[in-house]
């Protein structure tokens, strides 16, 4: 039983991150109907950038932040720059543009930074505490605490304030938030810096244990995939919510289900994806149709 | 001889296009016989993709996980079972084809972005899955698989045009592909052209309307998954034989991702793009490597890291200026090119001829 604790609590520090990355491609897919390939990249590269701050002998906690505000920026950027130009192609083309960037950001980063996997400073310690019974490291609760500050953060910002008022209008309504004075094409870009701000948040936080270097991402990127299917697509809740649960299965089926093991843990992400897209295809959360006609 | 006379210049192209590679053996080494030979196993598998993707407007970003199924499938019946490796190519090919018909059909539920979201999941996790019946597979360690001699009359023959050296397993094996690449891009050719090309080409343009005209929506749907799967299944089952090594390294995402931006750098809908997509991504990781290391006034350490991290730069680079300036690729380029410097040439008044336009896609 209490390794079973254990295996949830860590469980749950693990979905904290995939909710983190998969909240950023809900944001995305809000604001332009667009599930954004290279959103690992991004955030991978941010946590690059952190790295890089850190060595020069920055703070922390002051690193986090300036990171998160280049994360922003870069976003943006990316947005005006790449993803304009195609804002009105089908799907296909956006989806291919976003590989492309996914591909080129990896490589970029690779020609900057190397290969070789690099350990990433914690401000955090791996001793561990007692919980009702169970052994938690204060890695976990913080990663746990920090994903929790950033989904509430976000959640103030999304419904509580006339930025977010404006930015959920432009993703539902571009014709008539333009008529209100919106600038739509800018709120599609601070949706692209915001969300890469949160997948920036994830790569940092899932660092530490995964040893940074250019593919650390892509497996975390599909369980956030299956995060934000599970959630629902379209739902901010449903993306923490199913990267909780996504993290948590995970975890349990790494654990208890005889033949997954560590190696097979990705294809439990993978049926949780496919199960939900044949069965369920609106998720937990979602609300509209999936399929256009 | 008047049918030649006013047969079109794409035909005179064409068999040009033939008679290159048939001759290009006895011009290269047989090393680059091999590596011609990847280009080509390239270009089928990248066909395949772009009957699903350019014709039909299905998406897929995980045939590098079909072309890993057609590949096992030969390597394994060949090791464990002593099969002829020609009798496992269609084998190979008819296997994966059923397996793709099959996951075409809880495809057809998904819209493009889930899809592409799907099958990129499937692209991820096939090297681990691969690792695990290690009783079949033989796990990380993959599966050697020796080169196939020549068919004596062949080499024989070869040996008449080539100076009396016989054929190589490496040239054997280009042959192989060349011949097994002319079919199918004549059977795509053929297809494309006819009334199961117009359905597909009808389901990519509108849906509702091609199911107003009576076109069977799902079943085409579900057949340009499983023809695009065979392509990639039998292009996997040359893909080991020519390398002689499979194993789940052999099939990253990366390569599912290499088969794409072949298609959409060849150009989308066309028969011709794949084979230019094919020769550019078998090509461009090798040649600005070496292109790199060779330029002397780069620094090794530099130069060592671009081997690695370049093609990934070019590819992802070339990949969104391509989509955002010429979504038609390169094929696309010359053909407008081409169209734009004949009616130069006739004069404008021979413009609007009440022809056909082109076959403009919709990506």
């Amino acid at each position: 039983m209490q390794d079973f604790l254990q295996q949830v609590v860590s469980g749950i520090a693990t979905g904290g991150i995939f909710a983190s990355l998969a909240l950023a491609l809900v944001l995305i897919y809000n604001a332009m109907g667009l599930v954004n390939f290279a959103q690992g990249e991004m955030a991978m590269l941010a946590t690059f950038t952190a790295l890089s701050l850190i060595q020069r002998g920055v703070d922390y906690w002051i690193a986090l932040p300036v990171t998160l505000v280049l994360a922003f920026v870069g976003g943006v950027v990316i947005q005006r720059v790449v993803i304009r130009p195609v804002e009105r192609a089908p799907v296909l083309t956006l989806v291919i543009v976003t590989l492309g960037l996914a591909t080129l950001i990896n490589g970029l980063a690779g020609f900057l930074f190397g290969y070789v996997p690099r350990s990433f400073p914690s401000p955090f310690s791996v001793q561990t505490v007692s919980i009702l019974g169970a052994f938690a490291s204060y890695q976990d609760l913080g990663v746990i605490v920090v994903s929790a500050i950033v989904l509430v953060l976000m959640y103030v910002l999304l419904q509580r304030t006339p930025i977010g008022l404006a930015m959920r209008a432009a993703a539902h309504q571009p014709e008539a938030s333009r008529l209100l004075g919106i600038r739509v094409s800018w709120m599609l870009a601070l949706g692209w810096g915001l969300a890469s701000a949160v997948g920036a948040v994830s790569g940092i936080m899932a660092a530490p244990a995964l040893l940074l270097e250019p593919n650390m991402m892509q497996t975390v990127i599909i369980y956030a995939f299956a995060a934000a299917v599970l959630g629902g697509i379209e739902s901010p809740l449903g993306a923490v919510l199913g990267g909780l649960i996504v993290g948590v299965t995970v975890n349990l089926a790494g654990a208890y289900v005889p033949g997954v093991g560590g190696d097979l843990q990705l294809a439990v992400a993978f049926a949780i994806i496919i199960a939900v897209l044949v069965l369920k295809p609106n998720g937990l959360m979602g609300r509209g149709s999936v399929r256009r006609a | 001889m008047t049918a030649l006379r006013n047969a079109p210049p794409r035909y005179a192209l064409v068999v040009l296009v033939v008679l290159f590679f048939a001759g290009l053996p006895t011009v290269v080494t047989s090393f680059q016989s091999l590596e011609w030979a990847g280009v080509l196993i390239f270009a089928i598998a990248i066909m395949g993709l772009n009957v699903l993707v350019g014709y039909n407007g299905q998406i897929s970003l995980g045939h590098g996980a079909f072309m890993a199924l057609g590949a096992y499938t030969t390597a394994i019946l060949v090791h464990r079972y002593q099969l002829n490796y020609l009798v496992t190519i269609p084998i190979a090919g008819l296997l994966t084809g059923l397996v793709g018909f099959f996951l075409g059909i809880p495809a057809l539920r998904l819209s493009p972005l889930y899809l592409a979201l799907a099958t990129f999941a499937l692209a991820v996790v096939t090297p681990s899955l691969i690792k695990r019946p290690e009783g079949l597979t033989n796990g990380v360690q993959g599966i050697q698989l020796l080169p196939p001699d020549p068919p004596p009359l062949l080499s024989d023959v070869f040996s008449l045009v080539n100076g009396g050296q016989p054929m190589t397993s490496e040239q054997w094996l280009y042959y192989l592909s060349f011949a097994i690449a002319l079919l199918l891009f004549w059977v795509a050719w053929n297809l494309i052209r006819h009334r199961p090309g117009r359905a597909l080409r009808a389901i990519r343009d509108g849906e509702v309307a091609a199911a107003a005209f009576g076109v069977n929506v799902a079943g085409y749907k579900t057949l340009a998954f499983g023809l695009s799967a065979f392509y990639a299944g039998v292009a996997g089952s040359l893909y080991g034989l020519a390398t002689g090594f499979v194993s789940p390294d052999t099939f990253p995402v990366s390569l599912s991702f290499q088969l794409l931006v072949g298609a959409v750098i060849g150009g989308l809908a066309s028969i011709a793009g794949p084979l230019v997509g094919g020769i550019f991504t078998y090509w461009l990781p090798i040649v600005s490597s070496q292109f790199v290391s060779d330029q002397t006034w780069i620094p090794s350490q530099i130069s060592a890291v671009f081997v690695n991290a370049g093609p990934a730069v070019t590819y992802g680079a070339l990949l969104i200026l391509i989509m955002i300036f010429a979504p038609n690729g390169v094929v696309g380029l010359i053909l407008s090119g081409y169209r734009r410097l004949r009616d130069r040439l006739r004069g404008a008044g021979e413009r609007g001829t009440g022809q056909m336009p082109p076959d403009h896609q919709t990506i």
